[in-house]
């Protein structure tokens, strides 16, 4: 029986490691700058631990059921800390506290268990062999795991599924002594019970940590999600919270019901409301039908060419009747023809002529979206646009992203098109940009159909003043041979979300 | 590499959000795709390359009695750069009665070219630096292929965008991470970054250096480049020891400048004579309205673009699949005897010229004079062997830190890592792509290294590549769709010390009798510009001669 007991002092103190390298990569994961998070999950699991050893001395009865219960609990705390603080990452604004409150209590359990079960152990051997033995073994645990942790549980089971095993084992002592101890310990049965239960649990854990980690996922969303698909290209969910739509891209949202009416009537009324009679229309991205809605509102325009890559896309908002009924049916129209293509490569082939061509394409957050703003890109649009025809180009945000909204400005402005650049204030974005394009000099209307909810000859007027903190700057010209404005995207996002 | 996010908006939460998962999903990736033993491939793949027929056909060849002759003006022999070049000068100036003869089964010679399903790629030489001064012919012909589109108002070109090498052109896979551009920036000291600042300084006084005699002191064709002792001594010292006498030892500093040569030279830092080393960083000075000075032209199959371009018009005078078993006299004139492998028949060709733009080496076989008087120089022009591989992947390999980029390399790596042949595509969304993989053999003897290549059969070199492509992409085996091997024994010539401006280049390069010699073996160094170069040199010189 006492070799038993060592045994499982190899066991828990391998457990008790791998809970805190959990925590530790954990952090470093969730929070960045390891070096930091290593060192503190360490230093509070460690002090936890020395409170536990001392609180043992407050434990005078029964110290074989407090050892199970101890396992039990670790069980429990340990193995589902993972799953737990991936899920409240999401959720909770004090995560960092949550994390090292997790990190302590289950430092003082663990803290508590050699104590205890020195205790047991003592009249079996003598103390100088108690000492040794227990600490041995103690130690042999911590290199086992410390081995485990990076060769195997990490790169085979994953935190979430390691942490579950783990809580399984210590349950798994817990009724390994109780078997051992039947006879000296009060309500065996009931602890038993609660062990088998906690078991259950665990191993639930376990099967499902997959859909734990997709389940923490939409936890980022505020709402309940209605829709929610990965396509060849993306993710999108779409989420209702109160009376409001919101699409989400890869996590990024796209538009909020609420106020995407100032987005689309800002993007598409000052363009197209100042040509005379607007006939053919194309539209880059876009596949959500509202720019188009906007559009369609002119009796003039006879056809409506939409190019957006991910016929997923266009096929939900022609056929979700919720969406239908926010873009009123735009993408079933006959005078639209969807085109499934990418842009670059469809415009590079086309050789028709539109009076306003509408570019809504995602930010230029990576390389292969930064093709789509190079000058290259700008001058098969020129191509492409009637002489007395107007480009709208949505253009990220002027104050976030000040140089990237003014490089889009000047790269247009390097193939030779006039620009006006405006901006406007959406509730659900901030300060958001739109650059106009022609060729030649642009006047904004001043009047403009009835029913808009937001543009107006005043609103229009004050879109084109920029304030010293969005003023010009002077950028370079992207090309696909630089690619600029990606650098200077990222550069100003990242400072921003810091 | 997954899609890259469309975003409108970033915020901190969804920022550490995909941080998170990305953790997540590499755990889960590897735990559903465990290591597959060696040796048991999934998928399919063959050497390429060509250079153990050759000796069979000659072989063949000789055994056949010339079935007919016919008559031409001038032969050219070889279909690389600078054959093309020659003919391509031929037909410019109304000499349009000529014949090319090559040898493999397409023309293009070092910048072989193929293409699946997914992408075209390089088998050879796969970019083309923006033209300087010194080089108008690439320049002329630039214009004409529509590379160059016009010029500014400053007289400088205007390149075609979609030629030019997109952003991001370089990076560099150290401790465990990508970097932007090749020279090593993460872990280095004070003292490295000292010495680079010496290093690349000295190389940018050269880049503007004249010589006593006016010219450039290290011009593009090297032809041109001054003179002046002061930098030709260079090439009687090896690039290491250009290092060390300048004190230069640092480590990152060193690897660079060895990758730089076995890049371009194909040898290491201690064979490459250190005017070639030097010509690398100092020759090259294009500049052009709409790009860096430093700025390549590029395609996906690499220069077989160029190549295309340039062999089109030209079709109905070259032969390919043509072994040229022997060039010697038919009275004044010069006879070829061509052994066509399709047909196996030989022909013999009567000319008043041939340009002899086919490796150097080869001609001390195929010339009679040359068999019966050898030159005692023949020992002179060695050749680096290489391998390359075409690795069709599905997804986009990513990794760490910098986005994938046209030229992938490992910092102390065996090979000189991957090119992206899909980096030009213009698409939003790729999912799959081909690897152009290069690796120069060194650092070895060449002839050791040659046969040794030739020797080692294709499941070796896929799981040599494989094992190495691992360690900079993990799981990587699982994406190869297919992996083609190319040998190059005679890849490209080797700048050795003492090569470019000693005696056997220049006695290589005399005409025998009117045979013209061509070829970039005959400048030393195996850039597109001396072979293009060399081959109009030899056009007109041919020319000239009858």
């Amino acid at each position: 029986m006492a070799y038993a007991l060592l045994l499982s002092v190899f066991i828990i103190s391998t457990c008790g490691l791998v809970y805190e390298l959990t925590a530790g990569a954990l952090a470093s994961y969730l929070l960045g700058d390891s070096v930091t998070q290593f060192s503190i999950i360490i230093g509070v699991y460690l002090s936890a631990m020395g409170l536990g050893s001392w609180l043992s001395r407050h434990i005078v009865r029964n110290v074989i059921t407090v050892f199970i219960e101890v396992e039990m609990l670790i069980g429990l705390v340990g193995g589902c800390s993972s799953a737990l603080l991936f899920t409240l990452f999401e959720v909770s604004a004090y995560f960092r506290s949550i994390l090292y409150l997790l990190i302590s209590v289950t430092g003082v359990l663990v803290g508590l268990e050699i104590p205890l079960i020195m205790r047991v152990l003592k009249n079996r051997f003598e103390f100088k062999d108690l000492v040794s033995k227990v600490f041995t073994f103690d130690y042999i645990g911590a290199l086992f795991a410390s081995l485990l942790f990076p060769l195997i549980l990490v790169p085979y089971l994953g935190l979430i599924r390691s942490s579950f095993m783990f809580g399984i084992i210590n349950v798994l002592v817990a009724l390994w002594a109780l078997r051992l101890f039947k006879d000296e310990v009060r309500w065996a049965k009931g602890l038993a019970g609660t062990a088998f239960f906690l078991l259950a649990l665990l191993a639930t854990g376990f099967v499902w940590s997959g859909s734990i980690l997709q389940f923490t996922e939409t936890l980022g969303y505020k709402g309940d999600i209605i829709y929610a698909k990965t396509t060849h290209y993306q993710r999108m969910v779409l989420v209702r919270d109160a009376d409001s739509l919101q699409l989400f891209l890869n996590g990024n949202l796209q538009f909020n019901s609420r106020d995407e009416y100032r987005y689309h009537e800002a993007l598409v009324h000052p363009g197209l409301g100042s040509i005379k009679e607007p006939k053919d229309v194309l539209v880059l991205g876009g596949g959500d039908g509202l720019a188009l809605r906007e559009i369609l509102k002119y009796g003039t325009v006879r056809s409506v060419t939409l190019v957006d890559l991910d016929p997923a896309m266009t096929n939900l908002f022609r056929t979700h009747e919720t969406l239908v009924a926010l873009n009123k049916g735009s993408l079933n129209s006959p005078k639209v023809k969807i085109i499934n293509a990418d842009g670059f490569v469809w415009i590079r082939e086309n050789r028709r002529l539109f009076d306003f061509i509408v570019v809504d394409l995602p930010d230029p957050s990576s390389f292969s979206l930064g093709k789509l703003y190079t000058s290259t890109f700008y001058r098969f649009l020129d191509r492409a646009l009637a002489e007395d025809g107007v480009i709208v180009i949505q253009s990220t945000s002027p104050f976030v992203a000040r140089k990237a909204f003014w490089c889009v400005v000047n790269t247009l402005r390097s193939v030779g098109l006039e620009t006006t650049p405006y901006h406007v204030y959406l509730p659900s974005f901030g300060e958001w940009g739109y650059v106009i394009a022609t060729k030649r000099p642009f006047v904004m209307p001043d009047r403009f159909m009835p029913g808009l909810r937001f543009i107006t000859p005043e609103t229009a007027k004050a879109m084109t003043g920029f304030p010293p903190d969005m003023g010009e700057v002077a950028t370079e010209v992207n090309r696909l041979n630089n690619q600029v404005l990606v650098r200077y995207f990222e550069e100003e996002w990242a400072r921003y979300v810091r | 590499m997954s899609a890259d996010p469309p975003d409108r908006s970033i915020t901190r939460r969804s920022f550490l959000k995909k941080t998170a998962l990305a953790a997540g999903a590499a755990a889960g990736l590897i735990s559903c795709n465990p290591v597959v033993p060696a040796g048991r491939r999934k998928f399919p793949g063959r050497i390429m390359g060509a250079d153990w027929k050759t000796g069979h056909m000659l072989l063949e060849g000789r055994k056949t009695a010339p079935s007919a002759t016919v008559k031409t003006g001038i032969v050219i022999v070889g279909g690389g750069i600078a054959g093309l070049s020659a003919a391509r000068e031929l037909a410019k100036n109304g000499c349009g009665d000529f014949l090319l003869l090559e040898l493999g089964g397409t023309v293009g010679g070092n910048a072989a070219s193929g293409a699946n399903a997914v992408s075209a790629y390089p088998w050879g030489a796969h970019y083309v630096p923006i033209p300087g001064e010194e080089a108008v012919f690439t320049r002329e012909l630039f214009r004409e292929l529509g590379i160059i589109e016009g010029y500014d108002s400053k007289g400088l070109p205007i390149y075609n965008e979609f030629y030019l090498c997109a952003d991001p052109m370089e990076r560099l896979f150290i401790h465990g991470r990508w970097q932007e551009g090749l020279v090593p920036n993460i872990g280095i000291s004070g003292r490295d970054k000292q010495q680079y600042a010496e290093f690349f300084g000295m190389m940018e006084g050269f880049r503007r250096a004249r010589g006593a005699d006016g010219r450039r002191a290290f011009a593009i064709p090297l032809e041109l480049s001054s003179a002046d002792e002061r930098f030709r001594r260079f090439d009687r010292m090896s690039m290491r020891r250009f290092m060390s006498v300048n004190g230069w030892d640092s480590e990152p500093l060193l690897w660079y400048t060895d990758y730089c040569c076995r890049d371009d030279y194909g040898s290491t830092l201690d064979d490459v004579s250190a005017w070639a080393g030097i010509h690398y960083f100092a020759a090259r000075d294009g500049r052009a309205s709409n790009a860096e000075p430093q700025a390549v032209v590029t395609w996906p199959e690499g220069n077989g673009w160029i190549v295309r371009r340039m062999a089109e018009p030209l079709h109905d005078r070259i032969r390919c699949s043509s072994c040229v078993l022997n060039i010697g006299r038919s009275g004044s004139d010069i006879a070829t005897d061509v052994f066509d492998s399709r047909t196996k028949t030989v022909t013999r060709v009567v000319s008043q010229a041939v340009v002899y733009a086919a490796p150097r080496f080869t001609a001390m076989k195929t010339i009679q004079d040359l068999r019966d008087r050898p030159s005692p120089y023949v020992k002179d022009f060695g050749y680096a062997p290489w391998v390359i591989a075409n690795i069709t992947v599905r997804g986009i390999p990513a990794g760490k830190g910098a986005a994938l980029s046209w030229d992938n390399v490992v910092y102390k790596g065996e090979s000189l890592g991957y090119v992206d042949a899909g980096h030009q595509d213009i698409s939003y969304y790729r999912d799959k792509t081909v690897m152009t993989y290069y690796k120069p053999l060194v650092p070895g003897d060449p002839a050791a290294e040659r046969k040794r290549a030739l020797g080692t059969g294709y499941d070796i070199w896929a799981e040599m590549i494989v094992r190495e492509l691992s360690a900079i992409h993990p799981g990587i085996e699982q994406a190869i769709e297919e992996l083609n091997v190319w040998i190059w024994g005679h890849a490209m010539i080797r700048p050795v010390p003492g090569f470019i401006w000693g005696e056997a280049r220049q006695a290589a390069l005399k005409p025998l009798g009117r045979i013209h010699f061509a070829h970039s073996d005959m400048s030393g160094i195996s850039i597109f510009e001396e072979a293009q170069y060399r081959g109009i040199m030899a056009a007109r010189a041919a020319v000239n001669s009858v």
